[in-house]
């Protein structure tokens, strides 16, 4: 968020400042808790991550002289008598930019030490994660059934099954692991260990709402990473 | 990290602009849904993808995750690992290029 003042410390502004920042002989980051500066550096690791997944599947897809399955049609959902194409993915897509709002509302009522509604909008976030994870079951057992497989499926370019199940499936895997840290999360807010500054359970750091901006900061960018699934494996 | 031990409110920003972001990425994601629906192809489809892809990516970063109010040490140690990733792209095109014309070019010559 904005920077808390650092005494004796004068702040300046664009790439001076970070000049300034960077050649201080102190630490770099200044007024950003170390807590998110890390949350940073992890996500940054994470971007490498899903790049290389990114990557291999464009070279991947780029490389075979199959024709690659219509992620249109692979996709369509069968809705009235018609085939609606990429409806679920759809669906999925604003259930996650709705709990990505949610939570960014969070980490501002949070800050602002409104505890219920920092609550309240944390469990709704992870409802958006849950209702999420569970489309996806439904979309990966709805091709399974369809038969696709890692190694082989009935649409095209043999690859499509193993770079879908590996680039969802990791990402997939984040979503979960935000819905338990937000439920987790969530139960500390109502609990007030944030208000009172209660020590967390591996750490002796004292709680405080800045917790809630760093968990906002994954969840966001699970939703980052979705919006690069959604343009280069469903729309491509 | 001695010296931002200093206990001080952090300012908030106003509902408004998480609203306003929240919507526009409603709208972007419609359009994105919409470049399907409508069946676009080729450069037009590419593009828009493309277009409406970073501009969400965009607007999340630099609203939701804050760092567009972040100071530049930080903004810039994020962002610049980027190109590194740019050039990995510019590598793998011209890979696959030639891993699909050499098989193109076998499949049609025959093996030695």
């Amino acid at each position: 968020m904005s920077d808390p003042k650092i005494e004796g410390y004068n702040f300046k502004p664009g790439f001076k400042g970070m000049a300034a920042d960077t050649g201080s002989d102190q630490t770099m980051f200044k007024g950003v808790h170390w807590g998110k500066a890390m949350m940073w550096i992890f996500l940054l690791s994470d971007t490498f991550i899903f790049s290389c997944f990114l990557i291999s599947y464009m070279k991947g897809r780029g490389s075979t002289l199959v024709d690659w399955p219509n992620p249109s049609e692979v996709f369509a959902l069968h809705v009235g008598g018609a085939d609606v194409p990429l409806l679920l993915i759809a669906i999925m897509t604003f259930v996650l930019i709705t709990s990505s709002g949610t939570m960014a509302l969070a980490v501002k009522y949070g800050y602002e030490r409104n505890r219920k509604m920092c609550g309240w909008l944390i469990l709704a976030t992870a409802l958006g994660g849950l209702i999420f994870v569970g489309m996806q079951a439904f979309e990966w057992s709805k091709l399974i059934h369809e038969g696709v497989r890692p190694w082989e499926n009935p649409f095209g370019a043999k690859q499509f099954g193993s770079f879908f199940f590996m680039i969802t499936g990791f990402h997939g895997t984040h979503v979960s692991i935000g819905v338990i840290f937000l439920s987790i999360y969530a139960y500390k807010t109502f609990a007030g260990h944030y208000d009172e500054g209660k020590r967390g359970w591996f750490t002796t750091m004292k709680g405080d709402y800045v917790e809630i901006e760093i968990l906002g900061l994954y969840w966001h960018f699970v939703d980052l990473v979705w919006v690069f699934i959604f343009a280069f494996f469903y729309l491509w | 990290m001695e010296n931002t031990k200093k206990k001080e409110q952090p300012t908030t920003h106003k509902i408004g602009i998480y609203l306003w972001i929240w919507t526009l990425l409603f709208v972007l994601s419609f359009f994105s849904y919409m470049v399907d629906w409508f069946q676009f192809q080729g450069m037009l489809r590419w593009s828009l993808i493309l277009t409406f892809m970073f501009l969400k990516a965009g607007l999340i970063m630099a609203f939701f995750m804050h760092l567009f109010w972040e100071r530049y040490a930080l903004v810039n140690v994020l962002l610049w690992p980027m190109t590194a990733i740019a050039c990995f792209i510019f590598l793998m095109v011209a890979e696959f290029k030639y891993t699909a014309f050499s098989r193109l070019f076998y499949f049609v010559v025959g093996g030695v």
